[in-house]
């Protein structure tokens, strides 16, 4: 079993390869209970696959990793009862109502029927949508569609929620009440939050942010610490110094290499 | 929003029992009844085939057949075999939903969540089962157009039957459908598996008295021993001469031995399970 103050998530020396690519390539940090942490990096950095083997998706190559307490290739089952997820692109049942996918989503993960209806109230009402929880998902907008998937991912009370690019194509009022939701989460019920993010003002109110580049963990700490140690203003000068500035391609692993090369030489020409 | 302090509504993700596993299986049974449900479109589509097959055909050629019937309308001699052919494109399309949520992402909803990957599969064929049994019904309610008699047994052991043939051509279909990841290619490998099963299946000919080559195929498909039961049964119920039933309902034969009706349904229910046994291994495997 595990003990209730161990952290959230415990990463050790992850490593997943395909084939010969090496996706991640010995990856360790950990997160707090309740903290707020983010998974910064380029395209292609490896931030996918490490949360795919975190929501026991993938299997880890080699190395280990603990969620809410519980092993992810050991222990799949138990870390998927305390795990939510909103990925970056849609999972929902398109045909059916609002309340239908939600009230899947009860019947799979197994909760008291006795609760489920006063429960799905709570959560239709936090992402506005309690009005709307009759009428199929075909008719709701990008942004409804997302704040149902938060909704949803949230509905079986998980102490670990996984957030891959939560607000991606969603415009500012709706990325601002995702975010308040994200807040009001992370108080009411003591829900750890994972999330990736392209947005660096969003990265700005993580508590930390842990930035991945090439597989492997360049560097962790709390935002104003990690503008501190840059000298700089703003947490895309952050990121820019720590992942470079050429721009990325997952698919064509050439032309990153090649990228790759080039940077090393200009940087190592600077010094 | 957010300021305000809401109840919360606690609840708990148990440890996972059999119980949990029948819900899952329930639960996704229970999508494809209500997709069932609301799609109209679908209901209707998948209709006009087997309708046209049965009243078009079996109509025009009526005048052809009419020598050799004695008497017996060729609707009344097909009704079986559209039944199945019904039956056949509604499992194929349930099967089709698999590679639909593994397209449009739904899919990774299930694959994450605290339930055995074989309390999806089994769910979907049960589902998919379901839906084309009753899709079968509602051509099964025509019978009285081609000369059925509206018998309740008879009614009762077709659909029997029909559940027993859905829940067979669903696992199949399952079977190909968890190793295809696009719509479109799936849509053509079923065509081409479909229909030469449909007309090698003796759904629309009695099967006494084929060619050689034909009467092996016949013998060798799955299909046939599903099509065979259900043409006995409504056969009984007819009131036609010995002569007319000795021609049209000669029945599946192996080296001159009559295979029984029950024989026939073992092997369809036996084949099914196996196929639901394969499916769930591929399943498990993917991702």
């Amino acid at each position: 079993m595990h003990s209730s103050n161990s952290p959230a998530i415990e990463v050790d020396d992850l490593v997943k390869t395909y084939g010969e690519v090496e996706a991640v390539r010995g990856v360790s940090f950990s997160v707090a209970r309740g903290e707020v942490f983010g998974f910064l990096g380029p395209n292609g950095a490896g931030k996918s696959t490490t949360i795919n083997m975190l929501c026991t998706l993938a299997r880890p190559t080699s190395g280990s990793a603990r969620v809410s307490g519980f092993d992810v290739a050991a222990e799949r089952d138990d870390v998927r009862r305390h795990i939510g997820l909103v990925f970056q692109d849609q999972t929902l049942d398109l045909y059916l109502t609002a309340a239908q996918n939600l009230r899947m989503h009860a019947e799979l993960y197994g909760i008291d029927p006795g609760v489920i209806p006063a429960r799905m109230r709570q959560m239709l009402e936090m992402v506005d949508l309690w009005e709307r929880r009759d009428q199929p998902v075909l008719t709701f907008s990008g942004g409804m569609r997302r704040r149902l998937e938060i909704a949803r991912g949230l509905l079986h009370s998980p102490r670990v929620l996984f957030l891959d690019e939560p607000t991606v194509g969603l415009d500012p009022q709706t990325r601002s009440s995702i975010w308040d939701y994200i807040r009001a989460l992370q108080q009411t019920e003591g829900t750890t939050i994972f999330m990736t993010t392209h947005y660096m003002d969003e990265a700005e109110q993580c508590d930390r942010i842990a930035i991945m580049d090439r597989g492997e963990l360049v560097v962790l700490d709390t935002p104003a610490a990690l503008k501190a140690s840059v000298g700089a203003d703003r947490l895309d000068d952050v990121f820019m110094h720590y992942t470079g500035s050429a721009i990325r391609d997952a698919e064509s692993s050439s032309a990153t290499d090649l990228n790759r090369v080039l940077t090393r030489a200009l940087r190592g020409s600077g010094r | 929003m957010s300021a305000v302090a809401v109840e919360v509504v606690p609840v708990r993700v148990p440890e996972r029992s059999w119980r949990s596993e029948a819900r899952a299986v329930r639960i996704v049974w229970r999508r494809d009844l209500l997709r069932f449900a609301t799609d109209r479109t679908r209901v209707v589509t998948l209709l006009i085939q087997p309708l046209l097959f049965l009243f078009v055909l079996g109509s025009g050629l009526q005048a052809l057949a009419a020598a050799s019937t004695e008497g017996v309308d060729l609707k009344t001699v097909i009704f079986p075999g559209v039944l199945c052919m019904a039956l056949v494109f509604s499992a194929m399309f349930s099967a089709a939903t698999l590679v639909m949520d593994r397209e449009f992402g739904f899919l990774r909803e299930m694959m994450v969540a605290p339930v055995r990957r074989s309390s999806i599969v089994v769910g979907k064929c049960l589902g998919g089962a379901t839906v084309a049994a009753l899709q079968g019904a509602i051509m099964l309610a025509l019978a009285g157009l081609v000369h059925v008699p509206y018998d309740p047994l008879l009614l009762l052991g077709l659909f029997g039957l029909l559940l027993l043939l859905a829940f067979t051509v669903t696992a199949f279909g399952l079977l190909v459908a968890v190793r295809i990841r696009q719509l479109q290619s799936f849509t053509s490998v079923m065509q081409m598996l479909v229909m030469p099963m449909f007309f090698l299946s003796g759904a629309l000919y009695p099967v006494s008295g084929l060619p050689t080559w034909l009467e092996l195929l016949n013998r060798l498909n799955p299909l046939t021993y599903a099509v065979d039961p259900m043409r006995r049964l409504v056969f009984d119920h007819l009131a036609i001469s010995d002569a007319a039933r000795r021609t049209l309902d000669a029945g599946v034969t192996w080296f001159g031995w009559r295979v029984p009706a029950l024989v026939e349904m073992a092997i369809v229910l036996a084949l099914g399970l196996a196929l639901l046994a394969l499916a769930i291994v591929q399943f498990a495997r993917t991702e």
